[in-house]
């Protein structure tokens, strides 16, 4: 399967060398050079430095052969916008997106966006933890 | 009217001032802690503290009642997010937005926020109408309408020089406007002859731009 990865963070990157390590053929978009660093040494795919807003630089990195794009920058506006160009320009049959923000997650997940919110998963994990301990009175 | 502005920098503020002399209410969002004070201290209870791409804030500075929003900040991926926002999902009829980055245009488009200003290709449009060039120049694009009203200049070399716009084997998505010769412009219609010298105005659908310069300009070397 042919992978794009847009934002080489703590998410992009250990997305990136598992999938890797399965044999996928996986490519990554940071504007920070010094990103490539989160990727193991022997790092097999390919790694594109620039802002994936720009229509060159997602070309350049396979947007319009991959078979999924995972858009995980530390801006969900950003996220937001690049996750639509590539669904709604290059048609890529699967895009995940990382928002931060749980309102802005559900919003455009219901415009059709596969949205993956970390925030709301904390709350919920951290609710149900405290709601199962019995606490003092017990 | 009821106008919502977000991004309180030189374009929004100068709005807010402008838009509250005509007679609107306005709200002005600015999420810039220093800016914001500057900003309540000129404005007062017009100006809001807070981030015009948070959902709860737009609701707050009352998005569900306003007539237009416009946003103004200096990144395009949060103006394209606040019209998008404000569009689809709270219903509002008008956005505009601000490109600072041309090379975004598209992704604004992409969205469907088709009022954008964009100063850079302002600019860029204005530097092309002022030297001449055998180009067409494009005046004002009517994005809404798909269509392009362009200009350009009849040169000695010019396959239509000499002849009436009626023997013009005119692209069927344009139409000839207008012709100006030394300072005076005239409708087109089929008698006018244009001349080397003349300006001529033309509209067309965008995309039969290159049909057009084959009929008007001389081939290129």
């Amino acid at each position: 399967m042919k992978l794009l990865i847009v934002g080489c963070g703590r998410v992009g990157s250990a997305i990136a060398s598992r999938m890797a390590a399965d044999g996928h053929d996986v490519s990554v978009i940071d504007d920070d050079p010094e990103a490539l660093a989160r990727l193991p040494e022997d790092w097999p795919g390919r790694f594109v430095q620039g802002h994936a807003l720009d229509l060159d630089v997602l070309i350049d990195a396979g947007i319009e052969t991959a078979d999924a794009c995972v858009v995980a920058t530390d801006g969900d506006n950003t996220n937001i916008v690049i996750a639509q160009v590539a669904q709604k320009r290059f048609h890529c049959p699967c895009v995940v997106t990382r928002i931060l923000d749980p309102a802005r997650a559900a919003f455009y997940s219901s415009l059709g966006l596969q949205t993956v919110c970390a925030t709301s998963a904390a709350i919920e994990t951290t609710t149900q933890a405290i709601c199962a301990t019995p606490g003092r009175a017990a | 009217m009821y106008i919502l502005i977000a991004g309180g920098g030189k374009v929004g503020s100068n709005l807010a001032f402008t838009l509250l002399k005509m007679g609107h209410e306005v709200t002005l969002l600015d999420n810039d802690r220093s800016r914001y004070a500057a900003l309540e201290a000129r404005f007062e209870h017009v100006a809001r503290y807070g981030d015009a791409t948070e959902l709860f804030v737009l609701e707050r500075a009352g998005v569900e009642r306003s007539d237009l929003v416009v946003a103004v900040t200096g990144d395009d991926e949060d103006n394209i997010i606040v019209c998008q926002v404000a569009k689809e999902k709270y219903g509002v009829a008008k956005c505009i937005a601000r490109v600072n980055d041309p090379r975004n245009q598209p992704h604004f488009d992409m969205v469907g926020i088709n009022l954008t200003v964009s100063a850079t290709a302002t600019i860029l449009a204005l530097i092309e109408h002022e030297l001449p060039a055998h180009e067409l120049v494009t005046l004002l694009d009517l994005r809404r309408e798909n269509l392009e009203i362009v200009e350009f200049a009849i040169d000695q070399d010019s396959p239509a020089a000499g002849r009436m716009v009626r023997d013009l084997n005119m692209p069927g998505k344009s139409r000839l406007i207008s012709v100006s010769r030394a300072g005076r412009a005239e409708i087109a219609i089929g008698e006018t002859e244009l001349r080397p010298g003349d300006l001529v105005m033309a509209i067309l659908e965008p995309g039969s731009e290159e049909d057009l310069k084959r009929v008007l300009m001389p081939a290129a070397i």
